[in-house]
């Protein structure tokens, strides 16, 4: 690869085209708006953004250190930096494999030339959006990221057309904005108070204050309504489950991790003398809560895309257990916390994104997803309920998936950590994942007694290349179970004080 | 000094009183209205910061530049949506009569 100092400037470039990608095809698929054309272009572009992505990827691990970028060489008080570290290069791996399946999955899936030429400007405007809040190093800018992914999801679950999905992202859109106005509230009391905006300079200078704690506060509120956390949860499920079949994938898969993403950022390094330890175990204890509630729900939804929505609202549950386990308990137990945590995040894109896929391409074919009329689908829908199984298998956390080893990272850190009473959240948590995953696979492969008692066959025949999406996706949660390896090796660049001592390279 | 604090605390008021807003009133209109009082509320406090020591600092003025565009676009998006579950549910009723 040549002199690392040569690989990493040359690689460095590519971060602003991360963010410019995206933007670019959002205004040429706005511009043709021929659907054809719009479709191929995309699937085009996805392969070509994952490339960009998956360069990155392998130079940041060359360089072996944390990046940051000045956008137009202006520096870090005036200007706008991107920062790349372990955390973030995680996610941007999961975002770029997901976009790349929803986009193949969505060009068959839209048909009507409305949808198509409404979803694709639309759909890459989000991608943009996610790639920015996980590249941002500035607090103003993961605010203006937010909002980019917050009224283009709502515009994509409007896409479904129907009054209860309008409905839902109104409310949605309500949320949202609430959200985003809250923490925009908490960065004018940090600037107010600390004068910069800049990640890594906050971190430096942020001290346990009250103003901070407001301010904290604020930040949390307004990204835990983004995120659904269980008592704000109540805006999720009709939203995920009444979206089309691939916004549905994208937003349970990405959209509520990226406003994850920006709260465990605040809370683990750029506000972290303010954040106490009963806050943080008041955190885990809301998340425990949702895995709770989530699974109870899901046990007893009609509907199986609502099903996988309040299986969405467990599994976030599990990552809040990141705020207790790092809590005041050494650097070492809190990076092995954050590793299970990240490693969970991608683990469940991959296999909620699969799920949200199969559902969808049962429910197109049989032409609706009521759970009790979906007896015996799998003798003319095998490749969806096979996909959806092995989405499932991970979710609960069974091995060679890589929700299994997310979970047994996270097991680890629970025991690391002296803290006995999350091992048995966890392991409840997966016990009743199985409950409603069973409950639906024991229907799919159940024959049917009556000929005329439930519907007949596929009404409506579903485009190959759909259900070969989402099985890709579900055999790359396989293949995360046995590369664990690979992508824990990227947690070794920086991950606790993410930002603090790094540096701008020249 | 005192007149930044002023402004600070109008907007920390104008923010809380548009929470209330969005949270205790059930119209959707007034739910739209209130939160546009609050992000009001938000430019206010962030102006009242642009003021230091009689120089003044041009970061919060393009923070609420931006803002200002965001909360534009976010209640379109709201009146759009406003509109379309308002005109659906007409021709819903006007078909079941």
């Amino acid at each position: 690869m040549g002199a690392p100092g040569i690989v990493m400037t040359s690689a460095q470039h590519f971060l602003p085209l991360v963010i410019g990608l995206p933007l670019l095809a959002a205004v040429f698929c706005l511009l043709v708006s021929n659907s054809r054309w719009s479709a191929r272009f995309s699937i085009l572009f996805a392969s070509i953004h994952t490339l960009v992505v998956m360069q990155v990827l392998s130079s940041l691990r060359d360089s072996g250190s944390v990046w940051r970028y000045e956008l137009g060489g202006w520096g870090a008080p005036l200007g706008i930096d991107l920062v790349l570290d372990g955390f973030s290069v995680i996610l941007l791996f999961a975002t770029t494999i997901v976009v790349l399946c929803v986009t193949t999955y969505s060009a068959a899936y839209f048909k009507t030339p409305q949808q198509t030429s409404r979803f694709w400007p639309l759909w890459w405007l989000l991608v943009a959006g996610l790639n920015a809040a996980f590249l941002s190093g500035d607090a103003f800018n993961l605010y203006v990221a937010l909002e980019i992914i917050g009224l283009s999801s709502v515009a994509l679950v409007a896409l479904a057309g129907n009054v209860s999905a309008i409905t839902a992202a109104l409310r949605y859109a309500l949320v949202g904005l609430l959200g985003s106005l809250c923490y925009l509230m908490g960065v004018a009391l940090l600037y107010r108070a600390y004068g910069t905006l800049d990640l890594a300079l906050l971190s430096q200078t942020v001290q346990g204050t009250p103003i901070t704690w407001a301010a904290l506060a604020l930040i949390s509120v307004g990204l835990l309504l983004k995120t659904a956390l269980l008592p704000l949860h109540f805006w999720l499920p009709p939203a995920h489950a009444g979206a089309p079949a691939p916004v549905s994938a994208a937003l349970s898969a990405l959209v509520v991790k990226a406003s994850f993403y920006v709260l465990a950022r605040f809370w683990l390094d750029v506000c972290s003398p303010a954040a106490s330890a009963d806050a943080l175990n008041l955190l885990g204890f809301f998340g425990a809560c949702a895995i709770f509630w989530g699974c109870f729900a899901a046990c007893r939804a009609k509907r199986l895309k609502l099903l996988v929505a309040y299986s969405t609202v467990a599994q976030l549950g599990y990552l809040f257990l990141l705020f207790p386990l790092t809590a005041a308990y050494g650097p070492s137990a809190g990076s092995a916390a954050l590793a299970a945590v990240a490693y969970l995040i991608v683990a469940h894109a991959f296999a909620k994104a699969a799920m949200f896929m199969a559902a969808g391409s049962i429910q197109l074919a049989c032409g609706y997803d009521d759970i009790d009329r979906l007896r015996g689908v799998v003798s003319h829908q095998p490749i969806s309920v096979f996909t959806f199984a092995i989405a499932g298998a991970s979710l609960i956390g069974l091995p060679p998936t890589g929700g299994f080893i997310a979970k047994w990272l996270l097991l680890n850190s629970a025991i690391d950590s002296g803290q006995w009473w999350w091992i048995a959240v966890i392991l409840c948590g997966g016990l009743f994942s199985a409950i409603y995953i069973f409950r639906v696979l024991i229907l799919a492969f159940t024959a049917r007694q009556g000929e005329q008692s439930s519907s007949g066959g596929p009404t409506h025949p579903i485009p190959q290349t759909m259900m070969a999406c989402g099985f890709m996706l579900a055999i790359a949660t396989v293949a995360l179970g046995f590369n664990a390896e690979w992508l824990l090796s990227y947690m070794d660049i920086n991950l606790i004080g993410f930002l603090a001592g790094t540096e701008p390279l020249p | 000094m005192s007149q930044d604090l002023i402004y600070c605390t109008t907007g920390i008021g104008l923010f809380a009183l548009g929470l209330y807003g969005v949270l205790f009133v059930a119209h959707i209109l007034r739910k739209l209205i209130a939160i546009n009082i609050s992000g009001i509320g938000v430019f206010l406090v962030l102006l009242a910061t642009a003021k230091h020591e009689g120089v003044v600092d041009p970061v919060p003025h393009a923070m609420v530049l931006t803002g200002i565009v965001v909360a534009v676009a976010g209640t379109a998006l709201c009146l759009w949506l406003t509109v379309n579950i308002h005109c659906r549910q007409i021709t819903q009723q006007g078909e079941s009569k």
